[in-house]
């Protein structure tokens, strides 16, 4: 069980957890199971298609490659390039409705859906982990779909969908990283009218964003917003970062991988091309901080990686351990040891 | 005293006018506003002042003249032909526009002093204590604590409020303010200790002011000259002072008459 203090804006984490959620996804998979049996059982047609439907995918066949159709795909990626021109600058584009509901990554899906290729390799992480529910089904998704192999391990992977972490281990020029994003306008909060924050953004008016920290200031003597803290991208256009905690903004300064953002219930692709400047928004007396953690994952020692909140029994017993799993295990598999690495639950520890 | 005052108007209207489809709001509209000036524009409900001053501070498009504005630099440009980005950056710099609801003017979820911050943050301030320091200051300058500088303009009065968005719209020292019946939404007393306030700083500071009211009482305290309109036109400007005690024109004598002791 995890233990969480985020607040109102982030019950999108908290309804995952409930059951309707995974109902309809049961049984938006019931129905793709039942008219599955029912393409197998008629005459095969002729499929149409682009150079990447050449390869059927393996398992699910009556599917284009990758879920999308080719069309479709066209379109996300000319959102996802005149994105890559304009760093920052959330592109418009007609989400298209995904086996999945809202608040599952949809626009992360599409924008996956629109890159991959089948020598890709897909990393799919939520909260850090790659073995949480939405992690596993996206990752399913895609291997059903598209046949393309999946691992957990940064370091092997080409593209990586993600919701709310950044993994620890530095990403490289041949990497894509895929946010999921559900609330893609950065002044949203501050203006309803989506007519006057495009046009806060085209004549780069920020005064706004730094009217909010001055409020976090002001009410809590340091900035308080801890995810979503909104960046700066290449000196012009103020971005939301999707909710992964600001710990994460310092990865995204002069990243050698492609960083893409999609927000499919807000039809909004936006991009980070490689070695591109990231400024997180501050005041000059109150510059930007990380988050600190006073002690090290207790199950690998590491130092200077985000760490979550374990509750390890019904008396306040917790611990602190890597929120990226897969470098959690790599280490251990090192030879590095936490305190509690020899105690802490099965299930927790893993194998190591 | 005043610092030296430039002898070229600050803004003049020539020939302004406006259509909404086949209504008129108004038309032929001249006249020459000084720095320091003060220029109180009279008349009824649908008289087209309102039209005129949204003409004037650019948030309509004039379907007939112009507006031209000395801008900070000396150079004289005609407000229209300005991009949006300058249009606004006047607006956040060397204008502003007090509304006759607070609500329209203030940022109601954020506190008084992210209120008075955000042009200075428009501007580039970007050091929180200095942000702070001068939002504390010209709070004190409105007659409101600095205590308060962390409480939500929800929690102040009708005329705190009128107050506040003086402060926010004077931190960044503009040269115009556009004021749409600031004190209406009042009651006597408050709007007389609101008066005295806008009148010491307008003095003060050097303030040009276009002031919109139907209370001829508030222009005969605070402007120096008058524009009556009627049906979207002017019928008679002049001194305040000559205007309200001789009035030419019928209406305008109409209208000075209907004032119980003005």
């Amino acid at each position: 069980m995890l233990s969480h203090c985020d607040n109102v804006q982030a019950t999108g984490f908290v309804e995952h957890l409930k059951l309707p959620h995974y109902v309809d996804f049961q049984a938006e998979l019931g129905l793709v199971r039942q008219m599955r049996a029912e393409y197998a059982g008629a005459p095969a047609r002729a499929e149409g298609g682009g150079r990447m439907s050449a390869v059927a995918a393996p398992q699910a066949s009556g599917y284009n490659f990758a879920y999308l159709d080719e069309q479709t795909k066209r379109m996300i990626r000319r959102a996802i390039l005149k994105g890559i021109a304009i760093p920052g600058y959330q592109v418009p584009f007609s989400s298209r409705e995904m086996p999945m509901p809202y608040g599952w990554g949809t626009g992360g899906v599409q924008v996956t859906a629109a890159i991959i290729g089948p020598d890709d390799v897909l990393k799919v992480i939520d909260q850090g982990s790659d073995d949480t529910t939405n992690a596993v089904s996206i990752r399913k998704f895609f291997a059903k779909t598209a046949g393309v192999a999946t691992t957990t391990e940064t370091k092997d992977a080409t593209i990586i969908q993600t919701r709310h972490r950044i993994p620890e281990r530095q990403l490289t020029e041949k990497q894509t990283i895929v946010f999921q994003v559900p609330i893609p306008e950065p002044l949203r909060f501050l203006e309803p009218r989506e007519t006057e924050t495009r046009k806060l953004h085209a004549l780069a008016d920020y005064g706004l964003m730094h009217v909010k920290l001055y409020e976090d200031i002001s009410r809590h003597g340091h900035i308080a917003t801890t995810y979503d803290y909104p960046v700066e991208v290449a000196d012009r256009y103020v971005m939301n970062p999707s909710p992964t905690p600001k710990f994460d903004n310092p990865k995204m300064h002069m990243s050698p991988a492609l960083q893409l953002f999609g927000a499919g219930r807000e039809k909004r692709i936006y991009a980070v091309p490689p070695f591109t400047k990231v400024r997180s928004l501050d005041f000059e007396d109150h510059p930007f901080e990380v988050q600190k953690f006073d002690k090290p994952c207790a199950l690998c020692a590491a130092t200077n990686v985000y760490l979550d909140e374990v509750v390890l029994d019904d008396r306040g017993g917790r611990m602190f351990v890597c929120s990226d799993s897969d470098y959690c295990e790599e280490r251990r598999a090192d030879g590095h040891r936490g305190e509690l690495s020899g105690e802490a639950p099965h299930l927790v520890g893993g194998a190591a | 005293m005043m610092a030296k005052l430039n002898d070229k108007p600050l803004l003049s209207a020539r020939n302004l006018g406006k259509h909404y489809g086949q209504r008129l709001g108004c038309r032929d509209v001249n006249f020459d506003l000084y720095e320091g000036e003060v220029l109180a524009v009279v008349g009824e409900s649908g008289s087209g002042k309102s039209t005129l001053l949204s003409l004037l501070a650019t948030e309509l498009s004039p379907t007939a003249g112009a507006v031209n504005y000395r801008m900070r630099d000396g150079e004289t440009r005609n407000l229209f032909d300005l991009s949006e980005a300058e249009r606004r950056f006047l607006l956040r710099t060397d204008w502003g526009f007090v509304r006759q609801d607070a609500r329209d003017g203030l940022r109601m979820g954020v506190s008084a002093g992210g209120n008075v911050g955000e042009r200075l943050m428009a501007v580039g301030g970007r050091h929180y204590g200095r942000i702070r320091d001068t939002a504390s200051d010209w709070l004190n300058r409105v007659e409101i604590e600095p205590e308060r500088i962390d409480d939500l303009p929800k929690s102040f009065s009708g005329g705190m409020r009128q107050r506040l968005q003086i402060a926010r719209n004077l931190v960044t020292h503009p040269r115009l303010v556009f004021m749409d019946e600031p004190t209406s939404s009042l009651d006597v007393s408050v709007q007389a200790r609101l008066l005295d306030l806008i009148r010491g700083l307008v003095s003060e500071l050097g303030l040009a002011v276009i002031i919109v009211t139907h209370d001829l009482a508030v222009a005969r305290l605070l402007s120096h000259r008058i524009m009556v309109m009627r049906q979207g036109r002017v019928i008679e400007t002049g001194l305040t002072d000559q205007v309200l005690d001789d009035p030419r024109e019928a209406y305008t004598q109409l209208l000075v008459s209907s004032v119980l002791a003005a």
